[in-house]
C-alpha cells in the first residue's frame, strides 16, 4: 500500500486516496477542437513506464486534489505539489531497485 | 515442560505443553500421519515449521481451523486435531473467537528473531531507535531454539529495552510498497482451553516502518529421488531436532544423505541421541570443517560421491530400505534404515523481498538464491543475505539422474503429488518458463506455496538442461530464475482479516431519522447502498404484490407518504454558485428564480448521463442540490474535482447535508388538503404555490421547507425539516392523516409510480452509455450555454443511428411481468452463424401497474424512439414473451394530475 504525502495532511495510507490519472491535462476549449482532438482529451492519458505526475485526491482526509510524482514501475513516490503551482522536476530513481513489472 | 493429553484422529496421546504437535505425534510412534491428496500414498512429518508439506491437520477443539501444519501447532491440554489429506473443510458452526487488528508506526521493523535479526535490533536500539521485532516462533533464537541453546548473553538483555516491542507467534505475511507490512499474531491457540475468551485469537498488524530488516532465515530443502515421500524420510535438521530436542525415540537406524556440512552436524546429533547412523552419504567428493571432523571423530562412517537413488517400505508403508548410488560408477547397493535424513542445502526465505519486486540472485557458492539488499529503507541480513554463519560448503546438487519409471515416484511437491515425471511432461509439452511450468504442473500452488518444492523445480529444470558432452553449456539456477512469491507468506484465516467487521458490523448501516417508526410498522427493508430503506409496508396477511398495489392506489387516489430522507443533498453557496451549476447541469440554473426548484441532469465530459435530481434556489447565492440516493458521494466529489482542478477562480462552496435534512414526500390528490391542516400561514393552492416552487414556513414553531416536487406525477409536496425534528413532524402528519387514510409506502411503490410516468432512474434505466438524447430528454439540453459534456454530443458515435434509446414496453399479455434485464429481439431476427440471435436491447424496469391494471416496462432499444408500435420478442427461460414498443410515459401524458 502506497504511503502518499498529502500536501495538507502529510503521509497517509493509499486507502484514503482516489486516483485521478495524469496530471496537467487542462480542460481544453471544446469548440476549437476537432472530433478526434476532443476524443483524445476524453479518452487518452499518458501511461509511461517510469515517472509520471498524477492527480490524487485525499477523499477520506482533507478532500483536496493535488499532484504527485510516482514511478509506475518501482512505486517510488516523488514530490507532491498543488494544482496551478510550478511542477517540480521528475525525481531520479531513489533506490535503484529493479522492478519486476508484475 | 508439563505433560498434557491431546487427541489425534480420536485417539488420546501424551505430549508436552508447548511442544510442536508433530514432535508429540512422532514420539507416540505416528510416522504415517495421513495419505496424500491425489495418489493416496502414506505420508508423515517431513519438516520443522511452515514449510511442512505433509502433516496437515484440522483442529477440532476451539476454533476449528483447517489446513494447519502439525509442525507449527503448540500443544496444550485438551487439544484435539484430525489428519487431513490435503483438503480442508469449513466447520458448520460459526467461529465464536475474537479477531482484531491494529496499526503500528515504528522506526525499524525487524522480521525474524534469529541471531541476525536480534543483532540488527540490538544495534538499532543502541542507536536510540524504536524497534518492532516480530517472529513466528514461540520464542527468540531461530535455529538456536532447534538446538536447545540459549541466546548469547549480550543479546538476552535486548528484551529489557523499553524501545523494543517483541511479538512472538507473529508472522509477516506480506511486504508492500513504502515499507508497509501485514503480520498476523496468533495469541490464543497455544493456551488451549486456558485461553481467555475475551482475548483476540489472532491479531492482524498493519505496520509502517521507517526501515525494514529482513532476517527471515532459511528452510532446509529436500532432494529429488525415487520414492522420496515415505514416512521416515525427513529433512535432516528436522529429524535431528525431533530426536535430540523433543526426545523422539522411535528411530533405530538412520541413513543421512547430504550435499553440505549440515548433514554431518545432524548426523552427530542423531548419533549422540542414540540413533545408529549407518553412514553419511555425501554427494561431494570431499568435505572439511568442524562439523565433518566431529562426526568422523564420533565414528560415523562417511561415503563421498554418493547419494540416495530410491527407497523401499515395509508392509505398513513406512521406510525400510534405502538404495544408495555412487555417482561416478553408478553402482548401487541397499541398506536398511527406518530414518532417512536428507540435507539438500538451504533455501533462504526470499518471499517478502519478492513481494515488492526484488529479484533474488543465484549464488553457486551458497547453492542458493540470495537477496543482498541494503538501502536506507530496506536491509537483508543473515542467511537471506548469504551469511550462513558456518562451514556449510554446499554442492549445487538436487538429486541423482532418474529414469522414466523412477521419475514417477520422485515427488517435487508432496502436497500436490506433483512428480518429476509431471515436470518432464510439462517441458515436453513445450513449456520452458518456470512460471508456466508451475501452472501446468500445479507445483508450488498448495498451502505451503512451494516452500520446499520451488528449488527442487529449479534443480530439476537444470538437470533436464544439463551441459552436453559436445560442450554445449547447461542451464544453471541463475538462468532458470526463481518463482515470484505473492502474499500471504502463510495462509491467513478470513476471520482474521474480517476482524470485528462481521455481521451487522461488516458494512456501515445508514438509517434515517424515521427508521424506528418503519421498524415498528413492520416495514420490509431493502438495502440501497448502505441505507436501509422501507421496501413496502405489508399489512397482516398481505403479500408484497398486495401491499404494493394498495400503496400505489393510495398515492394515485388518496394520500400516501414516504420517507425520502436518503436523497443525496448538497448545499451549494457562493457568489459564483449559479455560474457553476450552469456548467455542471445540461440545463440552465442561473435563470432560476429564488424560491423555485428545477430538475437537472448532469453528464460527464464524454456526454454520458451521470446523475440527476431537483435543485432549489434558496437565495441569490444559495442552492440546495439533491442527487440520487446512491450518487450523493460521487456527485459531491465530481463538483469538488471541477472546482479545485479546473475552475479555482469560482467562489463556490459545497457541503454534504444529506443527514442534516430529512425529506418527507406527501403524495396524492388529497395531499394538499392534509398538508393544509399541518402547516398554517401559507396558501397551498395551485395559484399561490405553483408546481416546482418552494416555501419556508413553520409547524408548531419548527422551521420547515415545503416544495411542490413530484416523482410520481401526482399532486405532491416535499416536507424538508432538520433531521432531529423529522420524527415529530412525521407523527404530527400521522395524527392528522388518520382521517385521510394516510398510507405509508416504500421504494417498490415509488418505483412503480415513477415508471408509470416514464421517469428514469440513472443506473437502473441507464447502463453508463446513454446521453440525454438517448433518454428522450433532448428538452433538457441547453443550446445557449457551455456545460460539461456538451461538446461530446457532436461526436459521430453519439449521434449514430441505432443507439439504444429509452422506450416503454407493453407486454401483449398484460399479466406478463418481464424479468428486468431480459433481452429484446426483433420478430424477424434469425440466428447468426454461431447460433446466437442478435438482440436489439433489454428491459430496464418492469412492474404491474394497479392503475393500468396490466404490466408494463421500460427498456433500452436500438433506435427505439423510431420503432413505436413495433412488436418485439423477449426470449426468457423456456418461453418467448412478446410486447409492443410505446412511449415511456404511461399515464397522464399531459401532466394534469400534478396540480
Ligand atoms: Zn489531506
Amino acid at each position: 500500500m502506497l504511503y502518499i504525502p498529502c500536501p495538507h495532511c502529510g503521509l497517509r495510507n493509499e486507502t484514503e486516496f482516489h486516483y485521478g490519472a495524469e496530471a496537467g491535462v487542462a480542460y481544453p476549449d471544446p469548440n476549437t477542437l476537432s472530433d478526434s482532438e476532443w476524443a483524445e482529451y476524453l479518452y487518452v492519458r499518458a501511461n509511461p513506464k517510469g515517472w509520471l505526475s498524477e492527480r490524487w485526491v485525499h477523499f477520506a482526509g482533507c478532500g483536496r486534489w493535488f499532484n504527485l510524482w510516482r514511478n509506475t514501475i518501482t512505486h517510488e513516490i516523488g514530490p507532491a505539489y498543488l494544482p496551478f503551482t510550478k511542477q517540480p522536476k521528475a525525481p531520479g530513481s531513489i533506490t535503484g531497485q529493479e522492478g519486476s513489472g508484475k | 515442560m508439563s505433560s498434557i493429553r491431546f487427541s489425534f484422529d480420536d485417539k488420546t496421546y501424551q505430549g508436552n505443553h508447548g511442544e510442536p504437535m508433530a514432535a508429540a505425534l512422532l514420539r507416540n510412534g505416528l510416522l504415517h500421519i495421513t495419505n496424500s491428496t491425489y495418489q493416496g500414498r502414506p505420508r508423515g512429518v517431513m519438516g520443522l515449521g511452515v514449510e511442512e508439506p505433509n502433516a496437515l491437520v484440522q483442529l477440532v477443539t476451539g476454533t476449528k481451523e483447517s489446513m494447519r501444519p502439525a509442525t507449527v501447532i503448540e500443544l496444550a491440554e485438551g487439544m484435539a486435531a484430525r489428519s487431513l489429506t490435503g483438503v480442508g473443510s469449513l466447520p458448520e458452526d460459526p467461529d465464536e473467537a475474537r479477531y482484531d487488528k491494529t496499526n503500528r508506526y515504528v522506526d525499524m521493523l525487524v522480521i525474524g528473531a534469529g541471531l541476525a535479526g536480534l543483532k540488527a535490533a540490538d544495534e538499532a536500539l543502541r542507536a536510540g531507535r524504536e524497534v518492532l521485532l516480530i517472529d513466528d516462533q514461540p520464542g527468540p533464537g531461530g535455529h538456536l531454539r532447534h538446538l536447545g541453546q540459549d541466546l548469547p548473553s549480550p543479546l538476552q538483555d535486548l528484551f529489557k529495552h523499553t524501545n523494543l516491542t517483541y511479538l512472538r507467534r507473529c508472522t509477516a505475511t506480506g511486504l508492500y510498497d513504502q515499507n508497509y507490512v501485514v503480520a498476523i499474531e496468533r495469541r490464543n491457540e497455544h493456551l488451549g482451553n486456558a485461553a481467555p475468551a475475551n482475548r483476540a485469537r489472532i491479531r492482524v498488524w498493519h505496520i509502517r516502518a521507517g526501515q525494514v530488516v529482513l532476517a527471515t532465515g532459511a528452510f532446509q530443502r529436500p532432494l529429488l529421488f525415487a520414492n522420496n515421500d515415505r514416512p521416515g524420510i525427513m529433512l535432516s535438521h528436522a529429524a535431528a531436532t525431533y530426536v535430540a530436542l523433543y526426545g523422539v525415540k522411535i528411530f533405530r537406524t538412520a541413513v543421512v544423505v547430504t550435499v553440505d556440512n549440515q548433514g554431518y552436524r545432524d548426523a552427530l546429533r542423531l548419533h549422540q541421541s542414540g540413533v545408529k547412523v549407518e553412514s553419511v552419504y555425501d554427494a561431494r567428493p570431499a568435505a572439511n570443517g568442524p562439523g565433518v571432523d566431529a562426526a568422523k571423530a564420533a565414528g560415523i562412517p562417511v561415503r563421498f560421491r554418493s547419494t540416495v537413488l530410491d527407497t523401499a517400505s515395509n508392509a505398513e508403508g513406512l521406510l525400510q530400505r534405502v538404495t544408495i548410488q555412487y555417482l561416478d560408477t553408478k553402482e548401487t547397493f541397499q541398506t536398511d534404515a527406518d530414518l532417512l535424513a536428507v540435507s539438500g542445502g538451504w533455501t533462504p526465505v526470499a518471499d517478502l523481498a519478492t513481494h515488492i519486486g526484488i529479484k533474488p540472485k543465484w549464488s553457486a557458492e551458497h547453492a542458493a538464491f540470495l537477496v543482498n539488499h541494503a538501502t536506507e529503507t530496506l536491509r537483508t541480513v543473515g542467511m537471506l543475505a548469504g551469511d550462513f554463519g558456518g562451514d556449510d560448503d554446499p554442492a549445487v546438487f538436487f538429486g541423482p539422474t532418474l529414469d522414466a519409471e523412477q521419475a514417477r515416484s520422485a515427488f517435487i511437491d508432496l502436497q500436490r503429488d506433483s512428480t518429476l515425471h509431471d515436470l518432464r511432461r510439462a517441458v515436453g509439452a513445450g513449456l520452458s518458463s518456470i512460471e508456466h511450468i508451475k501452472r501446468y504442473t500445479t507445483i508450488g500452488t498448495a498451502h505451503d506455496q512451494g516452500k520446499t518444492s520451488g528449488m527442487l523445480t529449479i534443480g530439476a529444470l537444470c538437470q533436464l538442461n544439463a551441459a552436453k558432452e559436445d560442450g554445449k553449456p547447461g542451464l544453471s539456477p541463475a538462468d532458470v530464475g526463481t518463482l515470484s512469491f505473492r502474499p500471504p507468506y502463510v495462509p491467513i484465516p478470513f476471520a482474521a482479516l474480517a476482524g470485528r467487521e462481521r455481521g451487522p458490523l461488516s458494512d456501515p448501516i445508514r438509517v434515517t431519522a424515521l427508521h424506528q417508526w418503519h421498524v415498528e410498522q413492520g416495514a420490509v427493508f431493502e438495502d440501497v447502498g448502505q441505507w436501509k430503506r422501507p421496501w413496502y409496508f405489508p399489512r397482516p396477511g398481505e403479500k408484497m404484490e398486495d401491499a404494493v398495489i394498495r400503496e400505489c392506489l393510495a398515492a394515485r387516489e388518496g394520500v400516501a407518504v414516504m420517507d425520502a430522507s436518503t436523497l443525496g443533498k448538497i448545499d451549494i453557496q457562493g457568489p459564483d454558485a449559479a455560474v457553476f451549476l450552469d456548467r455542471i447541469y445540461t440545463n440552465m440554473f442561473s435563470t432560476l428564480p429564488e424560491g423555485q426548484c428545477r430538475y437537472g441532469l448532469m453528464c460527464k465530459a464524454d456526454g454520458i448521463v451521470f446523475d440527476d435530481g431537483v435543485t432549489t434556489r434558496l437565495g441569490k447565492n444559495h442552492f440546495l442540490m439533491t442527487t440520487t440516493t446512491g450518487g450523493a458521494a460521487r456527485v459531491l466529489a465530481w463538483l469538488e474535482e471541477w472546482l479545485q482542478t479546473e475552475w479555482p477562480e469560482l467562489k463556490v462552496y459545497c457541503t454534504s447535508v444529506t443527514e442534516h435534512i430529512a425529506t418527507i414526500a406527501l403524495v396524492g390528490p388529497k395531499s394538499r388538503q392534509l398538508l393544509q391542516e399541518l402547516v398554517t400561514g401559507i396558501d397551498l393552492s395551485k395559484e399561490a404555490f405553483p408546481f416546482m416552487h418552494s416555501r419556508e414556513t413553520t409547524v408548531d414553531g419548527l422551521p420547515v421547507r415545503i416544495a411542490r416536487i413530484s416523482f410520481s406525477g401526482e399532486l405532491a409536496f416535499e416536507i424538508n425539516v432538520t433531521w432531529g425534528y423529522a420524527h415529530y413532524i412525521w407523527e404530527r402528519l400521522w395524527t392528522i392523516g388518520r382521517a385521510y387514510d394516510l398510507t405509508a409506502y416504500g421504494t417498490e411503490t415509488m418505483h412503480v409510480l415513477r415508471a408509470e410516468k416514464g421517469y428514469v432512474i440513472i443506473g437502473q434505466d441507464t447502463d453508463g452509455t446513454q446521453t440525454p438524447h438517448d433518454l428522450n430528454m433532448s428538452w433538457i439540453v441547453s443550446k445557449k450555454k457551455e456545460f460539461i459534456g456538451k461538446r461530446s454530443f457532436q461526436l459521430p458515435w453519439l449521434q449514430a443511428a441505432g443507439r439504444q434509446q429509452l422506450v416503454g414496453l407493453l407486454p401483449d399479455n398484460g399479466n406478463d411481468i418481464i424479468p428486468e434485464g431480459a433481452y429484446i429481439t426483433s420478430l424477424n431476427a434469425v440466428p447468426d452463424e454461431s447460433g446466437k440471435t442478435p438482440h436489439i436491447g433489454f428491459v430496464t424496469s418492469a412492474y404491474y401497474s394497479p392503475v393500468l391494471k396490466r404490466s408494463f416496462a421500460l427498456a433500452l432499444v436500438a433506435g427505439g424512439l423510431s420503432r413505436m408500435g413495433e412488436t418485439v420478442n423477449l426470449p426468457i427461460v423456456r418461453k418467448v414473451l412478446s410486447a409492443t414498443i410505446c412511449d415511456a410515459v404511461f399515464i397522464d401524458k399531459e401532466n394534469l394530475r400534478r396540480d
